[in-house]
């Protein structure tokens, strides 16, 4: 049953990029376990608002595991403690009475602080305009199943199409990289017709845009893959490493 | 180039590099297993590679292959730690499905290079480099009272003599344990990274690691064992001297180091 506990919240607070970051701890009473992680934010910046100081600056959008959008590091864990889930999907009923939560932002050279828990992960983004896509000639929509996929290369596709982005794996990497992301965008178009074509040159494209970001080298921990809220597969990983390995020796 | 500025082509020297060390270590393993069956046999293969040619072809290249491998792993490790940024995570947690070891590798490959270069000196320096040195004209070289050929005597010899040889022999285990960790995470990754993986190969290519590692490891791990027992049997069969021994150092008041216990033992014993 869910109850009613008592915590103490440890936040980052970093008032901008450039400046000294460090921990706050508040308390909070009575908090209802079955409101959801963002929720419990959110009563804490009503209190800190009636007490006159600055609310935590945090980042949300869907609020439902779509967006991408709520990094934080939990208890020592991309998007909390709980597996194949978003923070905002995260409730307080993963914690105990008298608990502290430490709530850090993404630390990783790529992802910049902008504001205590808000951090910019547009290096995302840079890679994935990089080639994360499929170049096409706009005309009429064609039939849906004028092309045959098996439906193994389809499933596979679906799923490294679950990626949405939200940087876990590159927080969660003690290498700070990238490749279960990039892994999931490449693989999710290399696995379908539509996007063999360009497959060689996305890779190319894709792996160099994120090097030159700064993340780090792959040295197959997991840890990705096991923080990972969509449970995307480190067998992307090799099918990047393939796609990028086959383009450089045809070169 | 690509091999050096792309994370991947880095991926990819640092899994060649490893894999071909990997391939060695097997052969030298399988040589080794010779020693337990015949002495004679071990020697005829030191006496056949010694100092020929294409064995000194492939020390080189084998000395090229650690300082690569080393080298990458300084500056892949080096890249790493700047990606993380500068601020530390005050909490991470242990998470499910990822291996000690593969958080581990460069320490891990410290402990094996440190012990490499204690091999080198218990061995190569007695056997190859002491026969380049006859052939360079320094006939009269020698570190050891066994002839480089002679390796069965030299290696009976270092794992063997009472005390230090179980020493020996516990630091070289304590070297293949750390091999065994190493080699159970870099030969899966080093498949994974070459990209011969895929989802359902994925529990199998880690299974190829850890029966990759055992395999590489038991073949070293056997001739330590052989001659564990057989220096402990030695040691057995002079027990009244060790008894006597202990006895010697129960009257020194204070024991201060392991040497005062070994050379106690040693002159009791021998
Ligand atoms: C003779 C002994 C060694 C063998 C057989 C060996 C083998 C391997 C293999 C197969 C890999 C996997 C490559 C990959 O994941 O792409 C690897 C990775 C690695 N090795 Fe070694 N290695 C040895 C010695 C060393 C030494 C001396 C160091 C240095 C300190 C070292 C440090 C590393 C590091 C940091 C990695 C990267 C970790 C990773 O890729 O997961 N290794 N090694
Ligand atoms: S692969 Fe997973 S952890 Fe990484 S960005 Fe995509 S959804 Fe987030
Ligand atoms: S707020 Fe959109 S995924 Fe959490």
């Amino acid at each position: 049953m869910d109850q009613h506990i008592d915590i103490k919240v440890k936040v980052w607070r970093q008032a901008g990029p450039k400046a000294e970051g460090h921990f706050e701890t508040y308390e909070l009473k009575h908090i209802f376990q079955g409101a959801s992680f963002l929720e419990m934010i959110d009563i804490l910046n009503e209190q800190l608002i009636s007490e006159h100081k600055d609310p935590i600056a945090f980042d949300h959008d869907c609020r439902e595991g779509i967006c991408g959008m709520c990094s934080m590091y939990v208890n020592g864990h991309p998007h909390g403690p709980d597996s194949a889930i978003t923070t905002c999907q995260l409730h307080m009923r993963k914690f105990k009475n008298g608990e502290t939560i430490t709530i850090e932002p993404w630390r990783s050279r790529a992802f910049p602080v902008i504001k205590d828990l808000m951090v910019d992960r547009e290096a995302y983004d840079k890679i994935m305009q990089a080639g994360g896509f499929v170049s096409v000639n706009t005309g009429g929509i064609p039939d849906a199943n004028a092309i045959p996929i098996p439906k193994a290369d389809a499933d596979e596709a679906m799923d490294a199409a679950s990626c949405i982005g939200c940087g876990a794996c590159a927080a969660a990497c003690k290498n700070g990289s990238a490749m279960l992301f990039v892994s999931a965008k490449v693989s999710q178009l290399a696995l379908l017709p539509q996007g063999k074509v360009e497959a060689a040159a996305r890779a190319k494209a894709m792996v160099a845009k994120m090097d030159e970001l700064g993340f780090g080298n792959c040295t197959n921990t997991g840890a990705c893959a096991a923080e990972c809220p969509k449970e995307v597969s480190l067998a992307n990983i090799a099918r990047l490493n393939r796609e990028f390995l086959c383009a450089k020796l045809k070169d | 180039m690509w091999l050096k500025d792309s994370s991947i082509g880095r991926k990819l020297v640092m899994s060649i590099s490893g894999l071909a060390l990997v391939f060695f270590l097997l052969f030298h393993g399988a040589m080794n297993v010779a020693l337990v069956f015949s002495e004679e046999a071990y020697n005829w293969i030191c006496e056949f590679l010694g100092a020929n040619w294409y064995a000194l072809v492939g020390t080189l290249g084998l000395a090229g292959l650690v300082v690569l491998h080393f080298v990458y792993a300084l500056y892949l490790t080096v890249q790493n730690r700047l990606a993380r940024g500068k601020d530390r995570y005050a909490v991470t947690a242990k998470r499910e499905g990822v291996e000690w070891e593969s958080e581990n590798m460069l320490v891990l490959g410290f402990v094996v290079i440190g012990f490499l270069v204690l091999h080198m000196a218990n061995f190569w320096f007695k056997m190859q480099f002491t026969e380049i040195m006859h052939i360079l004209g320094a006939h009269d070289f020698s570190v050891s009272e066994f002839a480089p050929t002679d390796g069965a005597g030299l290696v009976k010899a270092l794992f063997t003599t009472p005390i230090w040889g179980q020493v020996y022999c516990v630091l070289y285990l304590v070297w293949l344990v750390a091999l065994w960790f190493h080699l159970r995470h870099g030969i899966w990754s080093a498949l994974h990274t070459m990209g011969f993986n895929n989802l359902k190969w994925m529990k199998r290519v880690k299974c190829i690691g850890t029966l990759g590692a055992t395999l590489v490891v038991g073949l070293f791990a056997v001739v330590v064992f052989y001659y564990l027992g057989y220096g402990i049997g030695e040691l057995c069969a002079q027990a009244p001297a060790v008894v006597e021994a202990v006895e010697v150092i129960e009257t020194v008041p204070v024991v201060d180091s392991v040497e005062v216990v070994v050379d106690t033992v040693q002159t009791v014993v021998l």
